[in-house]
């Protein structure tokens, strides 16, 4: 578009004219969105045209698009023409194994307590780390090989398996979905890719974490999961991120296709950094996560627990399209000191017989406020189909608060819809009952809230309920007392 | 053990204890009884630590200041209290809440942590001790439990604890006569030379397995009698009906001294 310095275009060009980039010096585009950089990033990528094609789209979609206003959360308006919309570590040759992966980069996984050369040997995770954009380190890919599962970087999938990008992409969350989904697609960076071909079960959960890097540095991964007819697959998401002093943008996209018989499971710990005590600095994260039952009796199902950022959007849902097909949705929100989160599901029953369950559970403490927001949407096609929703909410202390906003929209009368709702402060009686048995209150206090969440936790994966519940009790540190 | 002088609470500008003196030896079971609404539990939750009353007067526990202590640190320093209405915690288990709670007391008393399989095999023997069913150690703490089995549960916790000085709210209401002896059982267990025991009761039925040292009768926030078993019988036969003229006397008079063994 307009407003591109000479230098960027010179830039540009030039790798256009060598159509592949190695040894960039600087690997950070400037400031600002407009096609150039689009082009920039596409380039950078050695995308073929096609895939820049559905960029360019996507960005003239979005142009036309306004920012939504609807959700319950307060902000000051972000410069999308102050963000930097694509950077990348140097790494200086393609990583085979983890010994070259830098090791400031192992250290940083280290501090979370989740090293990769760990996983890789105690728990059989196979692990696709994102680090500003670009993946440094895919491991277990021969054994996933054998039994014919792709699980690599959006950007490799691009490059190896464009049949199959070209397939799916977009047909879950279309490129204009909605504001944040089209930006994404115009600009996003890297992800994962998964395919899970007919029959195979993969034989470890796929595990990505998430982590930015550099400063002012927007994040816009897209991931794309694929379980073809009798395929099963469970899939890891997990993020955390370093203090910051401005607000960062973080606008991802998942789309998950499940074919005939084929099930596919979601778990994300995301634990962004969510601001100061004073509410400054922190993750904007606007996500936009889907799924689709395609075929009959698939099975698609997301749990997350959402602990970071300072605002969080994010509604996982299910398509079900598939007869039979059954979504799920599990998750536990909390929100302390000045964090707003306004999440929940979006469940489309177009199938015979669909079925969804849908269990909410948000912490609210300090100035905490916590959003559910759901959807369930029965069309006339969906004789039979079943909904069973469930939103607690607990209260820590006088200063937060929770809403509950359940959309229902049956068009079939077979259908059956049923909704359940919870306010409850955290009992002065039951921090009192467990001081008297000697437990400290901080540890009263993660564990009442850790058994409120308890029916969401079951549903993840044993290591990663380990974490969430670590990162339950960390969050809530001194928000109590 | 434990001395009480002139414990006063107060409530949203409303005294509720006006003046409790107590004092009780180790080795020893004193019971309160007393009308309803008199300040029973209100003393019982003083005592353990319940921050939303106010607070004056002294209570020096093992010859310490134990109004200055937290709740919880009163439970490491061997203060007990079976409640008179247990608190659920939903989505806790049972079980994992009490070796929080032994371990939470021992790493505050210094000690090591007990491992799962050391406090398994304890609590098995405890639970054996209060005739409770494992089913209940895998359900949430006192969730969907029946009255009788909260208090039971109470008992297997204070099992599980070995406090030297418990207090046991009504821990014997609501329960049926096989319960109301393995409560009398689990207690009796821990009666020992160095612990001792103050039970909050209106039944004379549970003196007659937990033979109390001493019996006190609480009215309108104080201590108005105290004397030896005979006092309980006593008061099962005639009421509380001319007590509270008692107490009338006793505040205009000095306050009254605990009895004492
Ligand atoms: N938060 C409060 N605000 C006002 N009054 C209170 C409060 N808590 C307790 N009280 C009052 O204090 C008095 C003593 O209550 P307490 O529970 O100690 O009685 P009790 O002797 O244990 O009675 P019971 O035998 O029925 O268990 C009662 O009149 C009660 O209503
Ligand atoms: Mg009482």
């Amino acid at each position: 578009m307009t407003d591109v310095s000479s230098e960027v275009r010179e830039f540009a060009s030039r790798e256009y004219q060598y159509g592949f980039v190695t040894d960039l010096e600087t690997d950070v585009a400037p400031r600002g969105l407009n096609e150039d950089v689009i082009r920039l990033i596409s380039s950078k990528k050695n995308e073929p045209d096609w895939m820049l094609e559905w960029r360019l789209k996507a960005y003239r979609g979005w142009l036309t698009m306004e920012e939504p206003t609807w959700q319950k959360a307060n902000y000051a308006p972000i410069d999308y023409q102050d963000i930097i919309y694509y950077a990348a570590p140097k790494p200086k040759v393609a990583l085979t194994s983890l010994d070259e992966v830098d090791p400031e980069v192992l250290a940083m996984f280290d501090k979370l307590g989740i090293s990769l050369a760990e996983q890789e040997r105690l728990s059989g995770v196979a692990v696709d780390a994102i680090v500003d954009s670009v993946s440094v380190a895919t491991t277990f890919k021969e054994k996933l090989a054998d039994v014919g599962v792709i699980f690599c970087s959006f950007s490799e999938a691009v490059q190896c398996h464009p049949e199959l990008v070209k397939r799916y992409l977009g047909t879950v969350v279309p490129r204009r979905d909605n504001f944040f989904a089209a930006l994404n697609s115009a600009v996003f960076s890297d992800g994962s890719f998964c395919f899970i071909p007919k029959g195979v079960r993969c034989p470890m959960e796929l595990s990505t974490y998430f982590r930015i890097n550099a400063a002012d540095t927007g994040q816009f991964e897209r991931t794309l999961i694929i379980a073809e007819e009798g395929a099963s697959v469970s899939y890891l998401e997990g993020c955390t991120a370093p203090m910051r002093d401005t607000n960062q943008l973080h606008a991802a996209v998942v789309e998950l296709v499940a074919l005939d018989d084929a099930q596919i499971k979601y778990s994300t710990v995301q634990n962004w950094y969510p601001g100061d005590a004073e509410g400054r600095g922190g993750i904007y994260n606007f996500v936009t996560k889907r799924g689709k039952c395609a075929g009959v009796n698939s099975k698609i199902s997301w749990t997350q627990v959402e602990t970071g950022s300072a605002i969080t959007w994010k509604y996982p849902g299910v398509i079900l399209q598939g007869d039979n097909s059954v979504g799920e949705f599990y998750s536990v929100a909390l929100t302390a000191n000045h964090q707003q989160a306004d999440t929940g599901t979006k469940m489309i029953h177009i199938g015979k017989n669909t079925s969804s369950t849908i269990v909410s559970k948000a912490i609210s403490a300090g100035h905490g406020q916590n959003t559910y927001r759901g959807l369930v949407k029965v069309l006339d096609s969906a004789s039979g189909a079943r909904n069973h929703t469930q939103c607690d909410s607990l209260l820590l202390g006088g200063d937060c608060g929770a809403h509950t906003f359940p959309y229902v929209e049956v068009k079939n009368p077979t259908a059956q819809v049923e909704h359940e709702a919870s306010t409850s402060k955290i009992g002065e009686d039951q921090l009192f009952y467990c001081r008297q048995r000697g437990i400290p209150e901080e540890d009263a206090v993660s564990m009442i809230v850790n058994g409120f969440c308890r029916e969401v936790f079951k549903e993840l994966p044993m290591e990663f309920a380990v974490e969430a519940q670590k990162l339950l009790s960390v969050s809530l540190e001194g928000s109590v007392g | 053990m434990l001395q009480i002088e002139n414990l006063r609470a107060s409530i949203g500008g409303k005294e509720i204890l006006r003046g409790v003196n107590l004092e009780v030896h180790a080795g020893e079971v004193h019971a309160v009884m007393g009308p309803n609404g008199s300040g029973k539990s209100t003393l019982a939750q003083v005592l353990a630590g319940r921050e939303s009353y106010d607070v004056t007067g002294k209570v020096l526990y093992e010859g310490e200041d134990l109004l200055a202590l937290s709740p919880e640190e009163r439970a490491a320093a061997g203060v007990f209290l079976a409640f008179q209405y247990p608190v659920e915690i939903p989505g806790v288990g049972n079980l994992y809440f009490v070796r929080t709670a032994l371990n939470s007391l021992r790493r505050q008393q210094g000690l090591d942590e007990l491992d799962a399989i050391d406090f398994l095999s304890l609590a098995k023997e405890r639970m054996r001790l209060v005739e409770m069913d494992e089913s209940f150690m895998g359900r949430s703490v006192n969730e969907g439990f029946s009255g009788g089995e909260k208090k039971r549960n109470e008992i297997f916790q204070m099992a599980v604890l070995e406090p030297k000085l418990a207090i046991l709210d009504e821990t014997d209401s609501g329960l049926d006569i096989d319960a109301l002896r393995v409560v009398a059982q689990g207690v009796n267990a821990l009666r020992s030379e160095g612990r001792a025991m103050l039970v909050i009761t209106h039944y004379q039925r549970l003196l007659d397995y937990i033979v109390p040292d001493v019996v006190h009768v609480f009215a309108d926030g104080q201590i108005v009698r105290s004397g030896d078993k005979d006092l309980a019988l006593e008061l099962e036969q005639h009421g509380y009906a001319d007590l509270e003229q008692r107490a009338t006397l006793a505040s205009a008079a000095a306050p009254v001294v605990g009895a004492t063994s």
